[in-house]
């Protein structure tokens, strides 16, 4: 064991680390301690995703009741008129609302930061790297990301059926198509998170790219 | 022995005296198309073991001075050499590795994590030097204890007093055994009475422990408790005096300043 340590010692003298558990700890209690402000970026995602759920959601319902080839459906889809035009309307409205999306998670990182460039200083005082700040603020989004995309697939899929049922009846909820809106969710989940992540690498780099020096400035 | 040999041991033993050596460092801050020289050419050396107090006016340089100190900036010209090491060959992984081991540093607005425990914001640079958390834990309650902080370990920084804080930051800033402490004016957000127990503890650290301590300040509580004490205006060190020196001149400031 001694000679082991000591043969590895040459080698990890210069390592510095920060193990995964502690860092999810560390920025899950950056967002409690700022718990509305995280709750106002958790909203934007939410909303965001949800509206992407029940676009997702309802083009599955349409289709499950297309199939169904109930004559008396039939007649009400046709009255409706689902055409291409507002399709094309939706996917541009959708893509606008994650842009939208996007640039929330952005400021609102880009805030936290500036915030916070005296806790980040002392971090690199402390020994931090480059990459440990930026894995800190990823993850934060991340945990943002998760929470809003959650909340937003349930949110997005039971408005939907909701919605269509009060035009169709029961038909949407005993024909409702499981397996394709479960996709559907968890490609608006994995859309949630990536977005997230997107919106917080360029904050995140600023922050990593803080000089330490930073810590000691007084003025705030 | 021959002669020579002997030679070598005294310059490798002299080497490893000096903690901290500066050699001709100038730093420029380039403002557009001003350019301010902040350091003018700064030679200095600290001893291990030694308590030294950094005294100068703000935009004396003094700042810029500690920086270079501890290697949270380079110099445009000119060498710091840290335990024998020039900063400026380090990359960024050595640099990281030099703050979290080699140095510890107290600043003047405590600077702890608030969303962490006294014990968490001790234990996070022994967590960067990669020690077991349970190692961890038991050298930073006995951290805590050393600095008479040993009830309130579980407490956040915000439910401590100004002094409280300070000491948490005086436990961080040893939590890896560092070579140097760094503190940065660690008596100016504090009331006389505190400040004065803050310097005594570092004091009583410096001789205990056997740890340099470099302090930036411009309170002359400090001064007293000092080993040396260097003078820095405008750019350059003015005076470089011992302590026993210093008893002369100590009526003299605190006329000075009434």
């Amino acid at each position: 064991m001694t000679t082991e340590s000591a043969a590895t010692a040459g080698t990890t003298e210069k390592q510095i680390s920060l193990p995964l558990s502690k860092a999810i700890e560390i920025s899950f209690r950056s967002l409690k301690i700022r718990f509305w402000r995280s709750l106002i970026t958790i909203g934007g995602i939410f909303f965001g995703i949800a509206f992407l759920m029940s676009i997702l959601t309802g083009a599955s319902i349409n289709e499950a009741l297309v199939d169904s080839g109930s004559p008396q459906v039939r007649a009400l889809l046709e009255q409706k008129g689902a055409d291409g035009d507002s399709a094309t309307q939706q996917v541009w409205l959708v893509s606008l609302s994650l842009l939208v999306c996007v640039v929330g998670i952005t400021n609102a990182m880009l805030m936290s930061v500036t915030e916070r460039y005296r806790e980040i200083g002392t971090m690199k005082c402390l020994g931090a790297l480059d990459k440990f700040i930026i894995q800190l603020f990823v993850l934060e989004s991340t945990f943002q990301g998760l929470v809003g995309s959650v909340g937003g697939v349930i949110l997005g899929c039971l408005f939907m059926l909701i919605s269509m049922m009060t035009s169709y009846g029961w038909d949407p909820l005993v024909l409702f198509p499981v397996a394709d809106v479960a996709w559907s969710g968890l490609y608006s989940l994995g859309a949630g998170l990536g977005l997230a992540i997107i919106g917080a690498l360029y904050p995140a780099y600023r922050a990593s790219q803080m000089p330490p020096a930073d810590a000691m400035r007084t003025e705030v | 022995m021959t002669e020579e040999q002997t030679a070598v041991v005294d310059a490798q033993y002299t080497a490893t005296q000096n903690i901290v050596r500066t050699r001709g460092v100038k730093r420029v801050y380039e403002m557009g198309k001003l350019s301010l020289e902040a350091l003018k050419g700064i030679d200095m050396e600290v001893q291990r073991g030694e308590y030294i107090s950094i005294m100068g006016p703000s935009g004396s340089g003094k700042s810029t001075l500690f920086n270079m100190i501890g290697a949270l900036d380079k110099p445009t010209e000119g060498k710091v050499y840290i335990d024998e090491v020039d900063v400026a060959q380090l990359d960024a992984y050595e640099l990281a590795w030099l703050r979290c081991r080699k140095i510890g540093y107290i600043f003047q607005t405590f600077n702890l994590i608030p969303v962490m425990t006294a014990l968490e914001n001790v234990t996070l640079p022994m967590i960067f030097a990669g020690l077991a958390t349970d190692e961890a834990i038991d050298k930073g309650v006995d951290l805590l204890s050393l600095v008479g902080l040993g009830e309130r370990v579980q407490h956040k920084p915000l439910e401590l007093s100004g002094g409280q804080q300070q000491r948490v930051a005086v436990a961080r800033a040893l939590a890896n055994d560092p070579a140097i402490v760094l503190a940065d004016e660690p008596t100016g957000n504090l009331d006389r009475k505190t400040g004065r127990e803050i310097i005594e503890l570092l004091r009583e650290l410096n001789q205990e422990k056997q740890v340099t301590i470099i302090s930036a300040t411009h309170d002359l509580k400090m001064l007293d408790v000092s080993d040396r004490i260097l003078w820095v205006q405008d750019g350059r060190i003015t005076k470089n005096q011992r302590r026993e020196e210093l008893d002369l001149d100590l009526g003299q400031i605190g006329a000075e300043e009434e």
